[in-house]
């Protein structure tokens, strides 16, 4: 019985050591960025990058990093486009699921399999020609043609909306419309209002990516000093800054800030949305 | 007066209105779609003939753009590149299982350590591009971890530069980054899992083992299965990591890397874009081949896995054949 035990002791430990070292692992390279972000450009320059900083309260790294990278337009721009996309793409996405799911008319499988196909897309690989096309509507460098184009690339949301509808019983509807509501009325008035869960699920995904999106970003956005976001704004440090990393480390703590916040504050939610969009594939 | 409201009500009717819904309803969505990917994928298709650039003249050169991207060294070379991919992507699985089943049973801490292995998800590519720069730039992080553990710097490579390790440096960077989402989403399988099984493992003294073995496993292989061949797709086309790490230099150029520079530095759009649908049609097999296998083991949706219907036959056949 006690040889029981004790190998049962043992795996636990094993168990525990595996996690502090995936734990381990996962935060190291985040947690020296921030060490570094501490450090005078003496500091910086003298002492090894595992040494702690002397004066945790140096914020000169993060002023130059902000005012380098011109982080507040950056953010104000993030927050336009966040806004925006997210506005867009759940009020598209769900008017456009509401019709799949509740309405059987000619093509809309055809639909459906349009919607399917385009998901497989590399969508690296289409912007070769999405430019030519952003080109020539003259919407290169321009902030509402970006956002538009941000609206029209996701296909998980509306399979994650498709899905939540299907889990609202139909006679909710039948009986809306018995009453004299109109088709749009039975959306916005009663289905919209119903989908909140599947609606912080599609903010979170594509939140995140969103505000990830440094590709076509850095591809459609090239006016860096107006139209920079702030993904793209840490390209700043790329040139001749490339290897001053008290100020590179500096300005990637800046960004990942907001995200941190958001995880701590929803963390269920995320967790949640993810297992979800998951199960659908 | 008498005509509007009579307009009214002929939109408000039945099947008018339902189509009047139907058509405002898709009319944004639909258009987006068309405009940012069926026109783009078509234009694309015709692009690959052509030896052009985006402004300019353009000429046809038939095929001699796909005979390019088969011939250039630079091109199949990248695509052997997916090999490090496909076997970070696989580790990334096996860890995450790993990770997900330890952290589904009762275990202290468990939140912390989800919440620690999670994070790297939620940092945007660019950033992770730099922190990784710098974990591997020589004589810092990784150099002065390794350095604790008694190795010496002289005998450790350049993690970026030198060709025998840089690849694996920079698909190592994927695993950190993706390890986590793979976590949380087994994390959700499992937990989906009837948890009377476990009480009767219990009940019956499985140890944790057993229970991934025999309850774990076989509720949550179908999802095992599917990213396991959504990671060979993927490893495919990777192009976050090596483009924001290395700019694809020292040899670490994935496929889309390449494609990307050709692309957009020297403007070579036509066999860019060959390059992409060569890779569709990769990825198009690869995805025919994963539906058969969805339908042939798992059986997609309430249908039965066509494997045991055929299996049924055969014993119906043995059997003498009645039905």
């Amino acid at each position: 019985m006690s040889k029981a035990k004790m190998k049962r002791t043992l795996i636990s430990v094993l168990k525990y050591i595996t996690l502090i070292l995936g734990g381990f692992i996962s935060v190291l390279p985040i947690v020296v960025c921030v060490i570094t972000a501490f450090k005078t450009p003496e500091e910086y320059a003298s002492t090894n990058v595992m040494t702690l900083p002397k004066n945790w309260f140096y914020f000169e790294n993060f002023i130059q990093a902000w005012s380098q990278a011109n982080m507040g337009v950056a953010f104000r721009n993030s927050i336009i486009i966040l806004v925006f996309v997210l506005a867009g793409s759940i009020l598209t996405g769900s008017m456009l699921a509401y019709v799949l799911s509740r309405f059987k008319f000619k093509g809309n499988g055809f639909i459906r399999n349009l919607f399917l196909f385009a998901s497989l897309l590399p969508g690296i690989a289409m912007q070769v020609s999405v430019y030519q096309i952003m080109y020539s509507l003259g919407w290169i460098n321009f902030l509402p043609g970006y956002i538009i184009m941000m609206c029209g690339t996701d296909i998980i949301s509306i399979y994650i909306f498709i899905q939540f509808f299907e889990n609202i019983p139909d006679s909710l509807d039948e009986s809306a419309i018995m009453d004299g509501c109109t088709y749009f009325g039975v959306f916005f008035r009663i289905l919209f209002p119903l989908l909140k869960p599947a609606i912080v699920t599609v903010m979170i995904l594509k939140g995140v990516s969103v505000y990830n999106e440094y590709y076509t970003a850095n591809l459609y956005l090239q006016d860096k000093n107006r139209l920079v976001t702030v993904a793209t704004s840490l390209f700043k440090f790329t040139g001749p800054l490339g290897n001053q990393y008290n100020y590179i480390c500096a300005g990637v703590i800046i960004t990942m800030v907001p995200a941190l916040i958001v995880f701590i504050l929803c963390q269920k939610q995320i967790y949640g949305g993810l297992a979800a969009g998951a199960v659908k594939g | 007066m008498n005509e509007k409201r009579s307009f009214k009500a002929w939109v408000t009717s039945g099947k008018v209105n339902r189509r009047l819904c139907i058509f405002t309803f898709m009319f944004v969505p639909v258009t987006l779609l068309l405009v940012f990917t069926y026109i783009p994928f078509f234009k694309m298709i015709g692009f690959s003939f052509y030896d052009m650039k985006y402004i300019g003249e353009k000429e046809f050169v038939g095929l001699k753009n796909y005979m390019e991207v088969f011939t250039r060294e630079d091109c199949f070379q990248a695509l052997k590149l997916s090999l490090y991919y496909i076997v970070a992507s696989f580790v990334q699985l096996a860890l995450a299982l790993y990770f997900a089943s330890v952290l589904s049973f009762k275990i202290k801490g468990s939140g912390v350590f989800k919440g620690l292995m999670f994070f790297p998800y939620l940092v945007c590519g660019i950033a992770v591009g730099f922190i990784f720069k710098f974990f591997y730039t020589r004589g810092f992080v990784l150099d002065t971890v390794l350095q604790w553990c008694g190795f010496n710097l002289e005998q450790l490579p350049y993690w970026l530069k030198d060709t025998s390790i840089n690849n694996i440096s920079v698909a190592a960077t994927s695993v950190w980054r993706y390890m986590g989402q793979g976590m949380v989403m087994f994390i959700g399988a499992i937990m989906s899992v009837d948890a009377s099984l476990y009480e009767a493992g219990d009940i019956d003294g499985a140890n944790s083992f057993q229970k991934f073995i025999y309850i774990i496993l076989p509720s949550i292989k179908t999802i095992i299965v599917l990213n396991m061949i959504l990671s060979i797709t993927g490893s495919l086309s990777v192009f976050e990591p090596p483009y924001v790490i290395t700019g694809g230099d020292f040899g670490t150029g994935t496929y889309f890397v390449i494609m990307n520079k050709l692309a957009h530095e020297s403007q070579k759009v036509g066999l860019a874009s060959a390059m992409a649908i060569v890779l569709l049609i990769l990825i198009m097999i690869a995805t025919m081949i994963q539906k058969w296998v969805e339908k042939y083991y798992f059986g997609v949706g309430d249908a039965e896995p066509l494997r045991e219907i055929r299996k049924r036959k055969k014993r119906l056949e043995a059997k003498g054949g009645t039905r």
